[in-house]
């Protein structure tokens, strides 16, 4: 099996402008992220709004360029390679967006917009596109005569049924959604969620599947990164993390997540607070504030990425929180 | 005596031929009571609170058999008469704080202003009584807060103030219309707290409308769930659960990932709910129904009362005796 995506400490700073005779300001967006990616396997992204989840997402589509760390697509490293060679790259890699609603156009039919990819990246015939385009229409659930409508005549489960549609036009190794199904109602989530499943059975397709819905995540994830403020805290296999969260911020997460059977025996952990402002991190560890166990140490020392029980975990204390 | 009553609500956008958005509705809420209503969008839910606080405009047609609210009938209201009670005794939360909140004005403005209104506080009573009000919905730092604008929070700390701004007039029903689905979990499980600890330290009546199971299942006593505007099944936290008796509900709750464990596959309910022209003869599940029989398709179910609630459904589920 091989890496379809192997990002190496990626990150991204983006320069803040406060005014002609200051100083730019500077936030971390991302920070030394790592991870690798089988086809076929789902790497699942979670966080709070604001930890650099979307920022990822751009950074692995190519639509903007990592401040530093490499990035390889499919063997090829994306920071060294020509024009010719980004072009294949942008083809590997494809992005499906949170917003049905936002991310069609509305002025061109759904055919149309299905058959730009091939049109830009193929020299197939206009025949043949049509003939890709609805066998791709009917693998999503689309009936035949939806090639002539616009996107306004769609549901929004529809709509996103379109939007992946499109994305896996060109079989991509690589697709990024982010957020996908957080516009939809639970029975049509559940729907699209399926979708993704068969898809990637159907393509051996690598998924980057970004989500503050931890029990979608559970469902379709083979590995789970939690990020903090633009770092990771914890990376490891899904079923691991969901049995037994290391980090204290997954453990809030996975604890604040209401259930349909609610244990009562099991209190809820609770954590005060939000997101620190991302232009004035705290030192140290960046949940210190917010984090029921921490100390001095917390506060001085900014934790690496640790080996531990099959999974990487940044935290000073996991020993002694697990015990 | 129930603190809200409502009997045979209907809600038609257009003429009286136009299908109904909200259709026959019967709910009640008591006081102290927290209930929730679950649908998916489109499916009434918050029309059917507007049309209680008076807030449908032309052409929007509200009908209903009686609509008591504490001993008044909300549907015979003046204007005038209507904003004495609505914004006092009976408040409203709504989804996105950030829009909900008045861009120009400060935030202590805000409430002082509720305050004014329905108490009668002026000056610094107004703005001591705002601060304590702040500082109940937990925000940090609250006289400082008090000269901020809406912009200058973040959409948990909106949130908070929009609490604020709904209990300042000790409202007896708050109703929270999708509250917390703009914000992440954490602080979502922190605003669910603090709702859940308001309503019974004022034992206020809750109503909580929600697309999210999983929050009901956590916070409410009694559950009514929507599809395409009428109610399908009115049961209680956590038999409804554990045992739903209708098929929408069954299908809602199976479609939840949390639900299919370890399986591959996510069981799913085909098809969409009816728009306003594909609206079936008989039950309104009954294209989508796993369980549908040659009678569902030619008349509509009644909701009907069983021994653990309502549902409307000739063939409830999970029950031990037969009703129909």
């Amino acid at each position: 099996m091989s890496a379809v995506l192997t990002a190496r400490d990626l990150t991204r700073h983006y320069a803040i402008s406060r005014g002609l005779f200051k100083p730019n300001a500077h936030v971390q967006a991302l920070n030394g992220v790592s991870f690798e990616l089988q086809a076929g396997k789902t790497l699942a992204v979670v966080g709070e709004s604001g930890c650099g989840k979307s920022t990822l997402a751009r950074a692995l589509t190519l639509i903007e360029e990592p401040s530093s760390g490499s990035l390889q697509i499919a063997g090829q490293e994306v920071a060294g390679a020509n024009k010719a060679q980004r072009k294949q790259l942008r083809r590997d890699v494809q992005m499906v967006f949170q917003n049905p609603y936002a991310s069609l156009n509305p002025r061109q039919k759904v055919g149309d917009q299905l058959g730009e990819p091939l049109l830009i990246n193929t020299s197939l015939s206009r025949l043949e596109r049509r003939e890709k385009v609805q066998a791709m229409m009917q693998q999503v659930g689309l009936r035949p005569e939806h090639y002539q409508r616009y996107p306004h005549m769609f549901s929004g489960g529809q709509r996103q049924r379109i939007a992946l549609a499109r994305a896996m036009m060109l079989q991509p190794k690589v697709l990024v959604a982010d957020e996908p199904t957080s516009a939809l109602d639970v029975s049509i989530q559940a729907q699209v969620l399926n979708l993704f499943m068969d898809l990637q059975e159907e393509f051996n397709t690598g998924y980057v599947f970004i989500s503050h819905n931890l029990s979608v995540v559970r469902h379709v994830a083979d590995d789970v990164l939690v990020m903090y403020l633009g770092r990771p805290v914890e990376m490891g296999p899904s079923e691991q993390i969901y049995q037994r969260p290391l980090h204290p911020y997954t453990q809030a997460l996975l604890s604040a997540t209401p259930t349909i059977h609610p244990d009562p025996s099991k209190p809820k952990i609770k954590i005060s607070g939000e997101l620190p402002n991302p232009l004035s991190p705290p030192s140290g560890c960046a949940f210190h504030q917010r984090c029921p166990h921490a100390n001095e140490r917390c506060q001085a020392e900014q934790p690496a990425l640790r080996l531990l029980d099959a999974r990487q975990v940044a935290c000073h204390h996991v020993e002694w929180i697990n015990s | 005596m129930s603190l809200l009553d409502i009997k045979n609500l209907s809600v038609r956008f257009g003429d009286v031929t136009a299908v109904p958005v909200v259709d026959g509705l019967d709910l009640s809420v008591a006081k102290g009571e927290v209930l929730a209503i679950v649908g998916e969008s489109g499916s009434g839910k918050s029309v059917t609170m507007m049309a209680l606080m008076g807030l449908i405009d032309a052409p929007g047609i509200v009908s209903a058999d009686s609509l008591q609210f504490d001993g008044t009938d909300m549907l015979r209201l003046k204007g005038r008469q209507r904003r004495h009670i609505v914004g006092k005794d009976l408040s409203m939360i709504f989804q996105d704080p950030m829009t909900s909140l008045n861009p120009s004005f400060t935030v202590g403005y805000q409430i002082e202003e509720v305050l004014h209104q329905h108490m009668g506080l002026k000056g610094q009573a107004a703005r001591q009584r705002a601060l304590q009000l702040l500082d109940r919905v937990e925000i940090p730092a609250a006289a400082s807060r008090l000269n901020a604008y809406p912009h200058q929070l973040s959409g948990g700390m909106s949130q908070r103030v929009a609490i604020a701004m709904a209990i300042a007039a000790e409202p007896k029903l708050l109703i929270a219309d999708e509250p917390t689905t703009a914000l992440d979990v954490t602080i979502q499980a922190q605003i669910m707290e603090l709702l859940v600890g308001l309503q019974r330290e004022q034992d206020m009546g809750l109503v909580l409308i929600t697309h999210d199971l999983a929050v009901v299942a956590e916070t409410a006593q009694r559950v009514c769930v929507m599809y395409a505007g009428q109610a399908v099944e009115i049961g209680h936290v956590p038999q409804l659960f554990d045992a739903p008796t209708h098929p929408y509900t069954e299908a809602l709750l199976k479609a939840i990932p949390e639900h299919s464990q370890g399986q591959r596959r996510l069981t799913t309910l085909p098809g969409i709910v009816p728009g306003r022209y594909d609206r079936p003869q008989g039950c309104l599940l009954s294209p989508r129904c796993p369980y549908v029989q040659a009678r569902c398709h030619q008349q509509r179910p009644p909701l009907d009362a069983h021994e653990r609630g309502a549902a409307r459904c000739f063939y409830p589920l999970n029950l031990t005796a037969e009703v129909a």
